[in-house]
């Protein structure tokens, strides 16, 4: 197996708004290994989500090159991409993005109806471990509206898992959400990335950032920078070592 | 993605959003109720109209005085006058195709039983007028021609001049009446024919002799109106020839004048009654039309409404790896489901409303599968096209243009 996951070069979108054109990104190379876990930072507008939603296969590049896990994208077709997305990847949206008046469960089942090689039972008890593994086993059956912002990410997180993709593509996951519940999520995440997923996540959090392995900074739809994380930090300790009557506190100040 | 996926898919969706499903269901039974209520009104009066032209005997002519000539200018009462007893004299014995013929006196007036008194119309005639207009003897008899003759005070009566003067259920042959004070014996009653296709009483008669009723009652020399029958349906035009013919000439009418009379025959009537239960029908197809319309509207704005939240939902199904032609599917089942669903509880509801307005007016409804097959399918291409149109544009979209979509 090739080491290198995601190979793009001289990447570009331009947006055309009437007579204006957006140049959001111009020009990005950039390549990550498997198994890393990369935070992607930046000013606002400076490209990130472009680069993302590009990335996760939502949406496609003016000009430039993309090779995911040894494929050029470009040579696929829209059904090809969708059986890539469906079976490779796994993407997490700031705006969770579930389904309204469908439960947990039906939520995270969703992708596997889209492969004819899962079966029924085979897609429920998916779904299933899914929700456990995301510490949701007792909220299956309840509606989102019925869930927290935190408890929504979670179920998105656990659809992008259910279809046990190579990489998962989260955009300011832990965007709306509190410090500790953040922390939560980051903590599932670094587990996901121990058991040999490549994660990639947008965040305009420094400390959020240092959960990665690798940071990259965007600017004006060019990397800025990049850099390896010096002192990573582990969610599972500072969860340990942050007393939730001092959240409180601080929230209540 | 297989089949049950696919249904299951599409039914969770309609479950999902229940409410917009039962409107757009609602649109489409409507539309579907309407057309087949109203077609089949339309039908049955149609065909009970039919039924009764052909009760009245479908090869009966009658002849008319011609009040109307020349746009529509009145000639005065000289040409009410034009028909005489002469005419249907020179019928009887000259018109080969004509197989009875009588004629008809009419007069109006107070009818008195004891201390009870009715108004009705008194048609004088020949014994054969009975089968000429197909009139049928129900207690008594009728009139002989020697009565007829010597100017008898008989008579035969309906129904509703029964119910009238005697009360229902009573038989009054052999009763004395009174019309405008001159006493009548009743030697006959008359079948109920019921109502006609113009909602006339056809039971609320009396019919005597023409002699008496020309003489004592109506004192005219002349006659309303002469009633013939052809020998056959077939033959019904000849014998309209014949009998044009004769009056022409016993009316002493030259080459360049018009008819003073008027032929109507009963085949030529139910044309007419045809063409304008016809309109009818087109007219109540129309209101329909109009309806389905209407229905038709309701499902599309419904669809356009949810147009956004669907939007997103396809950009989400297709981000998660859903392909353009699963998600096109699945909309295509839900239209597919919804329209079918709909049409059927259409069919009933329709069915059951032109059942209820046909027992409330009268007319028995008509469900022609012809119409219940159109209003289906009419309503099941505008359901369908509805549903997949709108989800035929997202699914083209690229994902993350579908998931933002507002
Ligand atoms: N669909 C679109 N149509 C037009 N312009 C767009 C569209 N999406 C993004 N842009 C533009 O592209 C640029 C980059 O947008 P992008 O969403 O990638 O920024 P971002 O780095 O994710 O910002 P943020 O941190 O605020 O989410 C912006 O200038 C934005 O206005
Ligand atoms: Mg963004």
């Amino acid at each position: 197996m090739e080491k290198t996951i995601i190979k793009i070069a001289g990447l570009r979108k331009d947006y055309h708004i009437g007579e204006v054109t957006v140049h959001a990104l111009r020009g990005i190379n950039l390549s990550i290994d498997r198994g890393e876990f990369v935070a992607v930072m930046g000013m606002s507008g400076s490209g990130k989500s472009t680069m993302l939603n590009i990335l996760g296969c939502l949406d496609v590049p003016t000009k430039g090159e993309y090779w995911l896990d040894g494929v050029d994208i470009r040579t696929l077709s829209k059904d090809q991409l969708a059986r890539l997305r469906n079976q490779k990847l796994g993407f997490v949206f700031q705006a969770y993005n579930l389904l309204p008046r469908t439960t947990a469960l039906e939520n995270v089942e969703l992708p596997l109806f889209y492969n004819s090689q899962v079966k029924s039972k085979e897609r429920k008890e998916r779904a299933i471990r899914a929700l456990e593994a995301v510490g949701l086993a007792d909220r299956m059956h309840h509606m989102p509206n019925q869930l927290s912002g935190g408890q929504q990410q979670r179920v998105a997180i656990a659809r992008s898992l259910v279809n046990d993709p190579v990489m998962i593509l989260a955009d300011e996951p832990t965007g709306n959400l509190d410090t500790r519940t953040s922390f939560e999520i980051m903590e599932l995440f670094q587990d996901l990335n121990e058991r040999g997923r490549t994660i990639v996540y947008v965040t305009h959090e420094p400390d959020i950032a240092r959960f990665a392995t690798r940071n990259v900074v965007f600017r004006d739809g060019l990397i800025q920078r990049e850099n390896m994380v010096t002192e990573r930090l582990y969610a599972r300790d500072v969860l340990k070592n942050l007393p939730v009557e001092n959240i409180e506190e601080f929230e209540t100040k | 993605m297989n089949f049950s996926n696919l249904i299951k898919i599409a039914v969770r969706a309609l479950v999902r959003n229940r409410l917009r499903a039962v409107l757009t269901m609602l649109g489409i039974i409507i539309g579907v109720a309407s057309v087949i209520a109203m077609l089949a009104l339309g039908e049955g009066s149609k065909r009970s109209m039919r039924q009764e032209m052909s009760n009245m005997g479908t090869n009966m002519i009658m002849v008319m005085p011609n009040f109307m000539r020349r746009g529509g200018v009145s000639l005065g009462s000289s040409s009410s006058m034009a028909l005489k007893m002469s005419d249907v004299e020179a019928i009887r014995n000259e018109a080969v195709n004509v197989a009875a013929v009588s004629p008809e006196v009419r007069a109006s007036g107070q009818i008195i039983y004891g201390n009870q008194n009715a108004q009705s119309t008194i048609y004088g005639a020949s014994e054969e007028y009975m089968e000429i207009r197909k009139l049928n003897i129900k207690t008594g008899r009728v009139f002989t021609s020697q009565e007829v003759k010597s100017m008898a005070k008989v008579c035969l009566v309906g129904q509703t001049v029964i119910e009238n003067l005697f009360g229902e259920g009573v038989d009054p042959v052999g009763f004395n009446i009174r019309i405008t004070n001159i006493p009548f014996l009743i030697i006959g009653t008359l079948e109920e024919k019921g109502e006609s296709g113009m909602g006339q009483d056809q039971d609320d008669l009396i019919v005597a002799p023409y002699t008496t009723v020309q003489r004592r009652l109506a004192a005219i020399d002349y006659i309303n109106g002469i009633y013939a029958s052809a020998t056959s349906e077939e033959k019904s035009p000849e014998a309209i020839t014949e009998i044009e013919e004769i009056l022409r000439r016993t009316h002493k009418l030259n080459d360049s004048d018009e008819n003073d009379f008027r032929i109507m025959s009963q085949s030529e009537l139910m044309s007419t009654m045809t063409s304008i239960t016809d309109i009818m029908t087109y007219l109540l197809g129309a209101i329909a039309g109009i309806s389905l319309l209407v229905g038709g509207i309701g499902i599309m704005n419904i669809m356009f409404v949810s147009v956004t939240e669907r939007t997103r939902e396809i950009g989400l199904r297709m981000s998660i790896g859903g392909r353009g032609k699963d998600i096109l599917r699945q909309f295509l089942v839900e239209s597919i489901i919804l329209s079918i669903l709909g049409g059927l509880l259409g069919i009933i509801l329709g069915y059951l409303i032109a059942k209820g307005a046909g027992s409330l007016m009268d007319t028995p409804a008509y469900v022609q599968s012809k119409a219940v097959i159109l209003a289906f399918i009419v309503c099941f291409i505008i359901g369908v096209f509805f549903g997949w149109y709108p989800a035929r544009k997202a699914a083209s979209l690229n994902p993350i243009d579908a998931l933002r979509y507002e």
